[in-house]
């Protein structure tokens, strides 16, 4: 019993990093030019 | 990686405007300066850039700090080596602040500051780098109104995925055995993880369900949003009460699966709008007004009045509709008539709003304001013929009218059944009707219709066609008539060079010089037709030059409605009208004769030496004889309604094998047409380009219209296919048959699913296990048959598609990899797969 109580708030706090994160990155606007990010890789600056 | 330099694409661009400009740029430099004074026809006069700086300022917005945002379209932008080229070319001008190109919409925003240069550079660059470009009006309040439609619905299914991820962890370890205790704890963390995300993402069902009740009927959203809240409920009931009962799973889980669905849907819709929409505004945003001391001065175009007298420069369109009062011109009067042969026009001739201004300078009073309009008028036939379309139903939504009181009858009986057999035990009873609303699966029937649709618009993709949405591709399905515009329909609408006769090579220069001084569709033709035959063949070199020879051509000007005229070697050099041409050539025999059998619709010709015979023709589109043929095989019949004169139509119908053709129709008179097929009970396919169709496309049961149509064509449209070919028409039409065929499957698993699954849950066999098994699996089952989609055979042109490659090439890429990749573009990376087929198609080319 007593790992879970560390166990289950480590995964509830990784799964709510990656939704924080996930939000962050919409708000930003990481997702707004998928194509382009796609394609700026290519250039040469 | 710079493809743009070497692909064709510069050259397609050309079509329009950006080769034929440079090179027009570079003519200039050979040809003396001496430029007639109606500029060289595209507008960057000095006269006209007046009205271009207001325009381009009147449509930036300002920023807080005093600089400008300005939002242009470049439907050609497709890689890379144009994000960067465009960028940089842009930076380089001082008055540029920032300039960021997104390529999925195909928009570049740039932030200038009006005190350090003028906004009409921002065009003429843009311009120079060889992309055809728009501005775009003030922020389409529809579009930015989907775009954060979007990005909510992402967000809740990012909430709905962390949910059921937890929650599965959860009840993973209580399915496995976990003892009385530790069931207690997970089931009250599962609920403490459920409720807020179920009153999170539940959102847009609940809202949905709400406004359907409201209005007093029954959607899908009703029983979906039914099950999840009752699932919940009945979960936070048991776990505070100890029991085992809880479905806290299999509540999120639908969530999150339904939301994938919803998420597909709303971005296949976005992403049609994005590429479709966004284009050239027709109405010019203002004018010059012509005052009675000689002055001119910018009016807005809301600001014109009746009576107004406006000056109009060459390469501008009409504001408002108006009568000519001085000066004479070519116009290209395409909107109305959907032709592109330009027409002469004297002083008196009425002109209609939007309708382009090709070479001379004309004043005309305004006989109308823009609300009063042509442009105005059609807009309104459109907005009727809309509400007409309204009433179609889809086919989630009947199947939902059917669906959903069964599925609640069913929960009612079996709630009433089990009081009867338990004896009043209202609690069990309650739980086994719960537990039928639950696994009558909303999942799969939810799923059932947008997965394919997804598909389906990705396949259409992948051959080159856009669809507005779902429902456009089940009114496609139903289509038994197809009725096709003619001019950029049916054949390209852009003339070509097709024959020319009696040329000399010592011409060539000359004949370059002038016509690549005009933005006359003819002359455009025959500078495309010159390079195309000879600047290869090294005859020409690239600055319009003849190979070692040094022309000096001057004097070079336009005589609108005539053609273009210059002095070589103290000689006069004509190109235009076969009449106007011959009265300075020799022509032997009987003049008329010579050019009255052939078509030919130029001649050109130094003075006292013979003509030369240029002959244009608007070729039909690529494969459109084979994808008529294939049309009829497949039981559709075609008709065409042209603008265009009815001997000319007639000819094309000949040549098409249709019968029923109707010339000389204006817009008013195609919507007549299409709303009498309609009545007589036929579902009509419309397939037209022009403003003049916008009605009918509207009026039709379902229309498409090529990339290179109207905005407003495109607009009313539900398809817009890309790559130029017409093939797209049969290949729609069939994966539409398909896409529904695939939908009925669907449903059938979906519902022999439910017969299996509906018995265990009345007679109180389910468990929270047995029900998140059963859902996934019926969920998945749907899902996999869908892809099956991306397997089916279509029409196959025998012709390649010329016209479009930048389109071709971004168009290809997305669909081909849409489908192995649909895991990854649930929902988060729609668009993300574009790149990658790009590429493939880049590395094709030779750098």
């Amino acid at each position: 019993m007593n790992h879970l109580v560390i166990l289950i708030p480590i995964a509830l706090g990784l799964g709510l990093a990656g939704l924080f994160a996930f939000v962050w990155c919409l708000r930003s606007g990481q997702y707004d030019d998928l194509d382009g990010a796609a394609e700026r890789i290519l250039t040469d600056d | 990686m710079s493809c743009c330099s070497t692909t064709p694409l510069g050259k397609d661009c050309s079509s329009g405007d950006g080769l034929s400009k440079n090179t027009r740029s570079k003519a200039d430099a050979v040809v003396s300066k001496q430029s007639a004074p109606a500029g060289c026809g595209c507008g960057c006069g000095a006269g006209a850039s007046n009205g271009l700086e207001e325009e381009v300022r009147s449509l930036s917005t300002p920023l807080d700090n005093g600089e400008q945002q300005l939002v242009v379209v470049i439907p050609a932008m497709h890689c890379a080596g144009c994000i960067s080229k465009i960028e940089k070319g842009l930076h380089a001008l001082p008055q540029v602040v920032s300039a960021r190109a997104n390529l999925s919409t195909r928009r570049v925003t740039i932030v200038w500051d009006d005190r350090l240069g003028q906004g009409s550079d921002l065009r003429k660059t843009i311009s120079e780098l060889g992309f055809e470009h728009h501005l775009l009006g003030q922020a389409d309040d529809g579009e930015s109104h989907l775009e954060a439609q979007g990005r909510s619905l992402l967000l809740c299914l990012a909430v709905a995925g962390f949910a059921s991820a937890n929650i599965m962890l959860l009840s993973v370890s209580v399915w496995s055995g976990a003892d009385h205790a530790t069931t207690q704890l997970f089931h009250l963390l599962s609920g403490l993880i459920a409720v807020p995300a179920v009153a999170f993402a539940g959102r847009p069902f609940f809202a949905s369900a709400l406004s359907a009740l409201r209005n007093g009927h029954l959607n899908m959203d009703v029983p979906i949003s039914l099950a999840v809240l009752l699932s919940l409920a009945m979960g936070v009931f048991e776990s505070m009460n100890g029991g085992h009962e809880a479905y806290f799973d299999a509540c999120v889980t639908l969530l999150f699966f339904l939301l994938i669905g919803r998420t597909l849907d709303h971005h296949m819709r976005l992403k049609a709008r994005g590429a479709v929409a966004s284009l050239a505004k027709l109405t010019a945003p203002g004018a010059l007004e012509v005052l009675d001391n000689g002055q001119t001065r910018y009016v807005a175009s809301q600001d014109i009045s009746e009576g107004m007298r406006l000056r109009v420069q060459a390469g501008e369109r009409l504001p408002v509709d108006g009568v000519v009062m001085s000066g004479s011109t070519d116009v290209d009067r395409s909107l109305v008539t959907g032709e592109s042969d330009p027409v002469s026009i004297a002083p008196g001739s009425d002109l209609e709003a939007g309708v382009l201004n090709l070479t001379g300078s004309i004043d005309l009073q305004a006989t109308g304001t823009a609300d009063t309009s042509f442009l105005a008028e059609i807009q309104r036939m459109m907005e009727a013929a809309e509400q007409g379309r309204g009433r179609y139903r889809r086919i989630a939504d009947r199947m939902a009218s059917i669906y959903a009181p069964a599925v609640h009858l069913l929960a009612f009986i079996t709630f009433i059944g089990w009081l009867f057999v338990t004896g009043g035990d209202w609690k069990t009873s309650l739980y086994v009707a719960i537990a039928v609303l639950i696994i009558t699966c909303p999942c799969a029937l939810g799923l059932a219709v947008p997965v394919v649709h997804v598909v389906g618009a990705s396949r259409l993709f992948r051959e080159g066609i856009l669809v507005r949405d779902g429902g456009a591709l089940e009114r496609m399905a139903e289509v038994d008539t197809a009725v096709f515009d003619k001019t950029g329909t049916l054949t390209k609408g852009e003339p070509r060079l097709d024959h020319c006769e009696g040329l000399q090579a010592e011409d060539l220069p000359a004949l370059y010089a002038l016509a690549s001084r005009s933005s006359h569709p003819a002359s455009k033709a025959v500078l495309q037709g010159l390079h195309d035959r000879f600047l290869d063949a090294g005859v020409l070199s690239q600055d319009g030059t003849g190979a070692g020879s040094v022309t000096a051509l001057s004097a070079i000007k336009e005589v609108p409605g005539l053609g273009m005229e210059g002095i070589m070697g103290g000689k006069r050099v004509r190109l235009g009208r076969p009449s106007w041409v011959a009265d300075i050539a020799v022509v032997k025999g009987d003049a008329p004769a010579m050019y009255a059998g052939s078509n030919a619709s130029l001649m050109f010709a130094c003075e006292g030496t013979r003509p030369a015979v240029l002959s244009t023709r608007d070729a039909l589109r690529p494969d459109a004889r084979a994808s008529v043929a294939h049309l009829s095989r497949l039981g559709i019949s075609n008709q065409i309604l042209s603008g265009d004169r009815r001997d000319k139509v007639w000819t094309l119908g000949a040549e098409l094998d249709i019968s029923t053709v109707e010339g000389d129709l204006l817009p008013g008179e195609k919507l007549k047409h299409i709303e009498k097929l309609g009545a007589d009970g036929r579902k009509t396919l419309m397939v037209g380009d022009g403003l003049n169709d916008a009605p009918a496309l509207t009026a039709a049961h379902v229309s498409m219209a090529p990339a290179s149509a109207s905005e407003v064509g495109r607009m009313a449209s539900d398809f817009v296919f890309l790559n130029g070919s017409l093939g797209a028409v049969p290949v729609a039409y069939e994966i539409s048959k398909h896409t529904g065929r695939f939908v009925r499957q669907n449903f059938g698993l979906a519902l022999l699913y439910n017969a299996i699954a509906v018995p265990l849950a009345m007679t109180g066999f389910v468990t929270p296990l047995i029900a998140a098994i059963a859902m996934s699996a019926s969920s998945i089952v749907v899902v996999a048959n869908s892809m099956r989609l991306w397997q089916v055979r279509v029409f196959k042109g025998s012709e390649t598609a010329m016209q479009g490659d930048e389109d071709r090439i971004g168009a290809r890429g997305l669909g081909s990899n849409l489908g192995p990749n649909l895991g990854r573009s649930l929902g988060l990376s729609g668009t993300a797969t574009i790149a990658s087929g790009g590429q493939a198609d880049q590395q094709k080319v030779p750098a």
